[in-house]
């Protein structure tokens, strides 16, 4: 087990007096249950009065109206990514790679946007508060992701690498003073302007350093032979160009970040910077602005981890810094598309990438209606999220048919034959109880459940019996095919086409179809009787005595043919008292 | 995490639509059909040629419907309904959609749907149906149906009535358990409705009391239901069946059922032809899509094997009934064209032209027998597009008015489009 770095944060919870009762507490899918017991903090009997019940959730993000359009955005993005095919060629693959990266990065700023939107138009101050954390946090989360896509995914080379950095850093630092840029473009434009080209064209990277070189020692010998010493400004400009960092230094205010004066010196030292090189000056960077009284904050040491490269850290360290699995769930399986983590197992199994989707979704699933975006994302961890999904998709509560006829589609989709019938078990049982027979036989038919067919229509039949005719014709006359789902069910649909076929007085089909159910064992042994009484009536008729002879052939091969024996002597008794015709 | 004072420039142009660009047109054939393409598409910004605005708005949506035009209007259609659902908090919201030409005033993108107003709904939004220009009826997922008001110049909404408890079950050993309201049809003053307790409640919009209930009119759940004529309704329900109910007869019996032939699969949607009253389609479970001729035989006229799960709903296009629009749990949209010459029609249609395109009945309706009724209509004269490129989560509503289509998902987003016949 891995040492902790950090104290464990406390999380107190309003309400749990560990002075009056003792807790207990368990731990669910993706909350905490926590409980006052019978018992006073020494073991005595508590106080009287009603115990409470916690449940205390970790992740409350998941519960902001503004964050669930990220999550829905991302949702489709990160489908997408698993789903395209990959190109083959590898400049093609890596501009694909970087489209999404920059998509993620777009869904991130218009969740800003709506965030800040949010807290300019919030009354509340806690709530402005609130929204406005969001906001930098998202802020440092776009940061993080767009210096991941120069470093990682488009893996920029030395040349474009500083202009990356460069854009990077004008889109996130906002307190740009223009009247330095002015000066700064003003003083040398032609010099500027050649450097521009040159870095834009495509001439190699040491023909770019040789001009840049040359550019450079001209800077130079301006400086040494005093051209500038008229005027200070001008000098420290000339300074600055050359890339001296005091003279840089002098002009912290003006930049509000250390990566700020990272990307500043560079660009005026060192422009053709390698990306292994930048680890260096990162590190002398950050020391030289922090300087002496403050210290690394999270997001320093996140950006330190990407600027060496050590992408492990990186995930690592973004994960204990912000409250929600979405970042680096999504960061590192982008990171994983591009090749870039090693395949190294976690010592609990699957990988790391698999592991951050895992707890992602399953937040997710904590979530009264996204977790139908959890159900893609288990889909694309190949070890376990089978396993996740069938434990999580049983918890879902199914307040309506429609809602249970999705997550029913969601099984049926990944045979899981289990979850299928458990659904469709739970809701027959619910039908039937509110006594829609209709809608109970729908959902055994759907799971292809013959006890509970036979419990239907073993219902209908009592329903028969005690009432003397049939309930929900709409359906028994209609049962189509279903009809062979279950034995007692195609009786119940004979049963009931031979009372119809006798109705249309039918008699020698109804009394076949009769002699079928009695010979065919699909009866159950209660409606024997039923059945006997029945072909009473039959047997006085016309056209049945003709077919008697047939029937009685048949029924003599049959073992309850002694039964019927005592049964036709019964009636022949009965027939010669009202002096009828023989039988 | 630091915090910062951000002041953002100039963002990226937020992509939020998607090219509608017809993809691979699915053949009907008996073999199983081919999916368009699922290569993830990039996101183009709203202003292209084809364009479907997309919002997202943090809620499940379970119903759409586009506010109906006043009688001799112009103007598409440019205000829509839309109901949320598995949300601890339900909303129905109204929605504008703007002139395509002018931005908002915030620098909003232009097309998107803005939010007018919106109100607290209890229970899922089931169903949903525009009573009038201002009144909305609600089916919830409670059992109860309730009449919201919008009131224009306020742009609010408040619920002006509730028939608590429309639809329940007769529990054995409680009083009454609610049953959701699955179906909502109405014309004006007349409201039906339909539910899991297999029960049809006629009621009028003025009046507390139901006018007309037809308790346990089936032993399963009904699905959906819609008018065929003034007096009577169509219903549909879990057991595969249509039936006809008639408001004029007193006896608590269908007219006439129909029944699917084959399996009893389930049936969730029902419309009926705008002109053509005998002609119905209905969407099932299993994502078949059937046409019945109510005056001949119990058992569909065709069936066409649609899509690959729950087919939600099916509408005819109103003004174009050529025109079928089918929407499902496997996420896809489909646009049914059986109007006879695909490549003869009138030119303004492809100027998108809005005026006149979608009026002119006599040159895009059939003459004399449908060819919705023809035995094999996918036969050189359907043409079937998937009007969603990258599918994910269930589509579950949709509605058609003049040229423009809206659908929400479960994605939580709306999507509208108001050039669908360009």
């Amino acid at each position: 087990m891995e040492e902790l770095d950090t104290e464990p944060p406390v999380t107190v919870v309003p309400g749990a007096d560990p002075a009056r009762t003792q807790l207990c507490f368990e731990w669910g899918p993706a909350e905490m249950l926590l409980c006052e017991t019978l018992f006073g903090p020494r073991g005595g009997e508590r106080p009287r009065g009603p115990s409470c019940v916690f449940v205390v959730r970790r992740d409350q993000d998941i519960y902001m109206e503004t964050l669930r359009k990220l999550f829905n955005e991302s949702h489709g993005i990160f489908v997408g990514l698993q789903r395209c095919e990959e190109e083959r060629a590898v400049r093609a693959r890596n501009a694909q790679l970087i489209q999404v990266s920059k998509n993620y990065r777009s869904v991130i700023r218009a969740c800003m946007e709506d965030m800040h939107q949010a807290a300019i138009s919030a009354r509340d101050s806690a709530l402005h508060s609130q929204y406005s954390i969001q906001v930098s946090i998202l802020s440092a989360m776009e940061l993080i992701w767009n210096l991941c896509e120069i470093l990682f995914v488009e893996a920029a080379p030395a040349g474009p690498l500083l202009l990356r950095l460069l854009d990077w850093v004008q889109l996130h630092i906002c307190d740009v003073d223009n009247m330095v840029r002015e000066v700064l473009s003003s003083e040398n434009p032609s010099k500027h302007k050649l450097f521009w080209n040159v870095v834009g064209n495509t001439q190699t990277l040491t023909e770019m350093e040789l001009k840049w070189q040359h550019w450079h020692e001209e800077c130079q010998r301006y400086l040494q032979d005093g051209t500038f010493a008229s005027s200070s400004h001008m000098e420290s400009i000339c300074k600055i160009l050359l890339g001296d960092e005091n003279a840089i230094l002098e002009k912290k205010e003006l930049m509000t970040t250390w990566y700020h004066f990272l990307v500043t010196r560079l660009l005026y030292s060192h422009p053709t910077v390698k990306p292994m090189e930048l680890r260096f000056y990162a590190q002398s960077s950050m020391d030289m602005f922090l300087g002496e009284e403050s210290s690394p904050e999270p997001l320093d040491t996140i950006l330190m981890a990407a600027f060496e490269f050590e992408l492990h850290q990186v995930i690592k360290e973004c994960s204990v810094a912000l409250s929600n699995w979405w970042f680096v769930a999504h960061l590192t399986d982008l990171l994983d598309h591009c090749k870039l983590l090693q395949s190294h197992n976690l010592y609990f199994g699957s990988n790391m990438r698999e592991f951050l989707l895992l707890e992602y979704a399953s937040g997710l699933f904590s979530h009264h209606s996204l977790w139908q975006l959890g159900v893609d994302y288990f889909d694309h961890c190949p070890e376990y999220g089978r396993v996740y999904l069938e434990l999580h998709i049983e918890r879902i509560p199914l307040n309506t048919e429609q809602k249970a006829l999705k997550v029913l589609r969601i099984c049926e989709q990944r045979q899981m034959h289990e979850q299928v019938r458990s659904i469709c078990k739970i809701m027959a049982m619910k039908a039937l109880r509110n006594n829609r027979l209709g809608s109970a036989l729908s959902w055994s038919i759907r799971a292809k459940d013959a006890a509970f067919a036979t419990l239907i229509s073993d219902r209908f039949l009592k329903d028969y019996c005690e009432r003397g005719r049939f309930s929900d014709l709409d359906l028994i006359d209609n049962l189509g095919p279903s009809m062979l789902l279950s034995d007692r069910l195609t009786f119940l649909g004979k049963y009931r086409e031979f009372h119809r076929l006798y109705g249309e007085k039918r008699f020698s089909e109804a009394a076949r179809l009769l002699l079928m159910l009695m010979t065919a064992h699909i009866a159950p042994c209660s409606f024997w009787m039923t059945l006997l009484t029945d072909a009473l009536p039959l047997l006085e008729q016309k056209e049945v005595r003709m077919l008697h002879r047939g029937m009685h052939a048949d029924l003599t091969a049959h073992p309850l043919h002694k039964r019927l024996q005592t049964f036709q002597s019964h009636l022949e008794v009965f027939s010669n008292c009202n002096d009828s015709k023989t039988i | 995490m630091r915090a910062g004072t951000p002041d953002w420039p100039c963002l990226p142009a937020r992509t939020a639509a998607l090219a509608a660009a017809p993809s691979a047109v699915p053949r009907r054939s008996p073999s199983p059909r081919s999916q368009s393409g699922g290569a993830w598409q990039r996101r183009e910004p709203c202003g292209a040629m084809e364009e479907v605005c997309a919002r997202f708005v943090s809620q499940k949506i379970s119903k759409a419907r586009w506010r109906p035009l006043p009688v001799a209007a112009l103007q598409p259609p440019d205000v829509f309904a839309t109901g949320s659902w598995d949300n601890e908090d339900n909303r129905i919201s109204i929605w504008s959609v703007g002139d395509v030409g002018s931005a908002g005033l915030n620098g909003e993108y232009q097309g998107e749907p803005q939010l007018l107003c919106d109100i607290r709904h209890n229970g899922d939004v089931m169903d949903m149906q525009f009573l009038d220009q201002e009144r909305i009826v609600v089916a919830s997922s409670t059992g109860s149906v309730t009449v919201f008001r919008h009131h224009q110049n306020s742009q609010t909404l408040s619920a002006s009535h509730r028939w608590e408890n429309a639809h329940c079950h007769a529990d054995q050993y409680t009083a009454c358990g609610g049953a959701a309201c699955t179906g909502v049809i109405c014309n004006n003053p007349e409201i039906v409705t339909v539910g899991e307790d297999g029960r049809i409640n006629l009621f009028r919009a003025d009046q507390k009391d139901a006018v007309r209930t037809i308790d346990n009119a089936d032993s399963s759940t009904l699905h959906a239901v819609t008018f065929l004529r003034t007096t009577e309704v169509l219903t549909v329900n879990s057991i595969g069946q249509l039936k006809v109910w008639d408001f004029r007869q007193q006896r608590n019996e269908p007219a006439q059922i129909f029944s699917l032939t084959g399996e009893r699969v389930p049936l969730h949607c029902v419309d009926r032809h705008p002109n053509q009253q005998h002609i119905v389609a209905t969407g099932g479970q299993d994502g078949m899509l059937s046409i019945w001729d109510i005056r001949q035989g119990t058992m569909p006229v065709s069936l066409l094997n649609a899509h690959e799960a729950e087919m939600w709903e099916v509408h005819f296009h109103p003004s174009n009934p050529d025109h079928l629009f089918t929407c499902s749990e496997d996420g896809s949209l489909w646009h049914w064209d059986t109007s006879t010459d695909v490549s003869e029609k009138p030119s303004f249609l492809h100027q998108g032209g809005r005026s006149t395109a979608y009026f002119s009945h006599s040159t895009i309706n059939q003459s004399v027998v449908s060819a919705w009724l023809s035995n094999d209509p996918t036969k050189d004269r359907m043409e079937i597009t998937n009007l969603i490129p990258n599918q994910t989560l269930s589509v579950n509503t949709l509605d058609v008015l003049g040229p423009c289509l809206v659908y929400g998902t479960d994605a939580e987003a709306i999507y509208v489009n108001r050039q669908l016949f360009a």
